[in-house]
């Protein structure tokens, strides 16, 4: 009998590490990872992307990621990345930031860059909720949703509503892109990966400052399996959270 | 040879560029200086100072606890340093502006009338001028020929029309003090 | 040679600086060293440079890791609270060994304090002052002409050590004008190179600017080579001056504006016959504790005389150098007054008749 020819059908982005990833069961960091990398891929961008770690779940990306990587203090992400990539404007730079480290502790950092328009890309993951330190309240949590530092749900009453950081951002005139995606089923995925090579490409094309929110779970700290987390994302946070393009140049398409 | 000399006055009154220009002077004739202004809240709207001081060896304290002059534009600035001039040292005050005389016995005291003769020449501004020329009569730390020189050094062109004004000036002072001179 | 100029300690600072090679400038307004962002922001565009003013010093420290992440020559300027507000940002740099100069002009404090000249910050720039086990280079110099050379010094030792070095003055040093000579600028293209720079990993493995490690014993084992870094400027880099300290028996020890005034103190104090000297630390941390030790073993110090414009905190430093062989004294102004010459003479003639 003939040895059987075996053909690649699947294999992970040269831009990323060939190592298991640290994240729980059901997590979402993953897939974001595996988009981002496909686009460095695509664009052909690996040797002269420089991306920024930030602190949160997502803080050992720098291990899956093949380019190099500088890993920042809480929340200052967008000021590392306004470093480097002044010293490098021909590089290609992006942050990776969760919601507490963007929406809480670095919100003067992210609001300065893009005010300022430094020439970056954002992956901003949200997922209402700080999961590395184990599920306490973020800006970005629902209101009713029960952490374990809001136990009886987050009341406005002393908690306020969360902040959209999307729309926030975009009331600013120069940031170039900015979008909302979910990667809480196969379709939202895809337009997921359109979103961020549209982000990417916008730095490839010198204009200012692009960020892309992602809608994403965390099923460890929301007390569900990973599907009931899709589905309580799905009916929950993009009620609040309503995905598109808020923000987007002409030219970019 | 080490010679200190504060210089004080309203904020306006050029009291930080006359320090300035002194100290650049002497350096361009080789000597050590430095220039220390007072900063921060008191260079807003009230009495501004700086404190020269001019040696043939390294400066080594740029602060002044006893200053061999004086050049006091207004009277705050006499009431707060007259005290502080070291005995044998100088006072040369603004007569135009400071209405009560100095009390000190053991110091020079030149009196000029910086303003009045500012606005002869026609040059509010250039009462800093007169008081520096005075200033140099008593005490030549450096030639009104050499001031003139890195006057014309610093000062953008476009202001290059007031030199003679401010060279009359000075000449003007150290008549004001070469009168005392005689009359002392 | 090159010309003798009349300037601003600030502005001599910022153009030094960019001597050194310095293409990256990133700061926030605070008297008493504001100049030096304003200079920086005329002066960088002119030689192909980064100026920018960050929304905060927060922001600013972490610019800094950035781009001397990235391999630039970084620094920034602040004074005392804004210091403070960088020093989570420092502690990176040293964890991750980012290169990088911090100038830090101290005003009087604590909190809010005050804009005038103060050395209350010697503990935090020697001891620490963020978290963890790390050590910067810190350098002091007496006049702007020093000044000027040790920001060459200071890039060079940041870069290399791959550690953040930092250098402390006060309002005074940063607002008096004295003459200085420049150094000619650095050709950028000799500074070292930075293999494990930020720059694209392009046909060679990635690079990491990183300070996490969560095994404490693979932690253990960098900081151990942080150790043997620090072992290595304490052994090669200590730095101080001296005045007619030979046949002192008394002996100030005084940094930065405190040591000129001492200076005149002492001038004045010999011509009573008095045996006054000066020891003037230049590198506040290595502490030059080998030649002050020299000192004490000379056998002619009567007595040591601690001048800060501090509560006393670089004493602690002497304190443990002299090891009680001989008496140390202490003399402080603070919260922004500056001694003067005459008060710094009255406190060694009253020490001198003591000591009889």
């Amino acid at each position: 009998m003939a040895e059987p020819v075996m053909e690649v059908v699947a294999r992970p982005p040269e831009s990323m590490e060939d190592v298991p990833l640290h994240y729980c069961p059901g997590c979402t960091h993953g897939i974001i990872h595996r988009l981002v990398a496909e686009v460095i891929d695509e664009l052909g961008i690996r040797e002269k992307t420089i991306g920024v770690a930030s602190v949160g779940c997502s803080v050992l990306n720098y291990n899956y990621f093949k380019t190099d990587f500088q890993q920042a203090a809480h929340g200052r992400a967008p000021a590392v990345a306004t470093g480097i990539k002044r010293v490098h404007p021909d590089k290609i730079v992006f942050t990776y930031q969760g919601d507490g480290d963007l929406a809480s502790i670095g919100t003067a950092e992210i609001v300065h860059a893009a005010m300022r328009g430094e020439k970056i890309t954002v992956i901003f993951v949200n997922n209402a909720v700080y999961g590395m330190t184990s599920g306490q309240m973020a800006p970005t949590t629902l209101v009713g949703q029960k952490t374990t530092t809001s136990p009886r749900g987050r009341s406005v009453e002393g908690q306020g509503y969360p902040i959209r950081m999307s729309e926030m951002l975009a009331t600013l005139q120069t940031p170039a892109y900015i979008a909302r995606v979910a990667v809480t089923d196969p379709g939202k995925v895809h337009r997921a990966k359109l979103a961020i090579r549209k982000a990417f490409r916008t730095q490839l094309e010198g204009k200012a400052f692009s960020l892309v929110e992602i809608i994403s779970t965390c099923p460890v700290n929301w007390g569900m399996t990973p599907n009931e987390a899709i589905a309580w994302a799905n009916q929950n946070m993009l009620a609040y959270y309503p995905l598109g393009e808020i923000k987007v140049p002409p030219e970019v398409s | 040879m080490v010679h200190d000399v504060i210089i004080s006055g309203f904020g306006g009154q050029g009291v930080l560029s006359m320090g300035e220009l002194l100290a650049y002077t002497a350096m361009h004739q080789g000597k050590n200086v430095t220039w220390l202004p007072a900063y921060g809240p008191e260079q807003r709207g009230g009495t501004s100072y700086c404190t020269v001081v001019i040696s043939d060896e390294p400066v080594a304290s740029p602060i002044s606890s006893e200053p061999e002059a004086i050049i006091v534009l207004n009277r705050p600035s006499l009431e707060r340093f007259e005290s502080q001039v070291r005995a044998g040292g100088f006072i040369v005050y603004n007569s135009s502006l400071i209405d009560v005389s100095p009390t000190r016995k053991d110091v020079r005291v030149v009196a000029v009338p910086a303003n009045a003769i500012a606005d002869e020449i026609g040059a509010t501004t250039v009462a800093n001028m007169v008081m520096l020329g005075a200033f140099l009569e008593v005490l030549p730390v450096v030639s009104r020929d050499d001031v003139m020189k890195s006057l014309a050094q610093t000062i953008s062109a476009r202001h290059h029309n007031l030199l003679p004004l401010d060279e009359q000036a000075l000449k003007r002072g150290a008549e004001v003090a070469q009168k005392v001179g005689k009359s002392s | 040679m090159a010309e003798r100029m009349l300037m601003k300690g600030n502005e001599a600072l910022a153009e030094a600086a960019i001597r050194a090679g310095c293409r990256f400038y990133a700061g926030y307004p605070i008297t008493p060293q504001s100049e030096v962002p304003e200079y920086m922001s005329r002066r960088m565009p002119e030689v192909g440079g980064v100026f920018i003013q960050a929304e905060s010093e927060v922001a600013t420290v972490n610019m800094l890791y950035g781009a001397g992440g990235a391999g630039a020559r970084v620094m920034t300027s602040s004074s005392s609270p804004g210091i403070s507000l960088m020093q989570e940002g420092i502690s990176y740099m040293a964890g991750a060994e980012v290169p990088g100069v911090f100038v830090n002009m101290m005003r009087g404090g604590p909190g809010l304090g005050d804009i005038s000249p103060s050395q209350g910050d010697y503990f935090q720039a020697t001891k620490g002052g963020g978290h963890g086990d790390y050590r910067l280079i810190v350098l002091a110099p007496g006049s702007i002409q020093e000044m000027v050379e040790l920001m060459q010094d200071a890039f060079d030792l940041a870069d290399k050590y791959r550690n953040p070095v930092m250098v402390v003055g006060d309002g005074m040093l940063g607002q008096m004008m004295e003459p200085v000579t420049m150094p000619p600028m650095r050709d950028l293209s000799t500074l070292p190179a930075k293999p494990w720079a930020t720059t694209g990993a392009a046909g060679r493995k990635k690079n990491i600017i990183n300070s996490l490690e969560l095994d404490p014993y693979v932690l253990e084992k960098h900081v151990q080579s942080l150790k043997a870094k620090f072992d290595q400027m304490q052994a090669t880099e200590q730095r101080h001056d001296t005045y007619l300290i030979d046949d002192a028996e008394i002996v100030v020890v005084a940094y930065g504006t405190v040591s000129r005034v001492a200076r005149s103190a002492i001038d004045a104090v010999r011509g009573e016959g008095i045996k006054a000297g000066l020891f003037r630390p230049i590198t506040l941390w290595p502490w030059p504790e080998v030649a002050l030790a020299r000192v004490v073993e000379s056998g002619r110090v009567k007595a040591f005389l601690v001048a800060e414009m501090s509560t006393g905190q670089m004493i602690e430093d002497v304190r443990l150098t002299v090891s009680g062989r001989v008496p140390v004294h202490f003399y402080g102004r603070y919260a922004g007054v500056v001694p003067t010459p005459k008060e710094l003479a009255g406190v060694i003639q009253n020490l001198q008749a003591q000591l009889k």
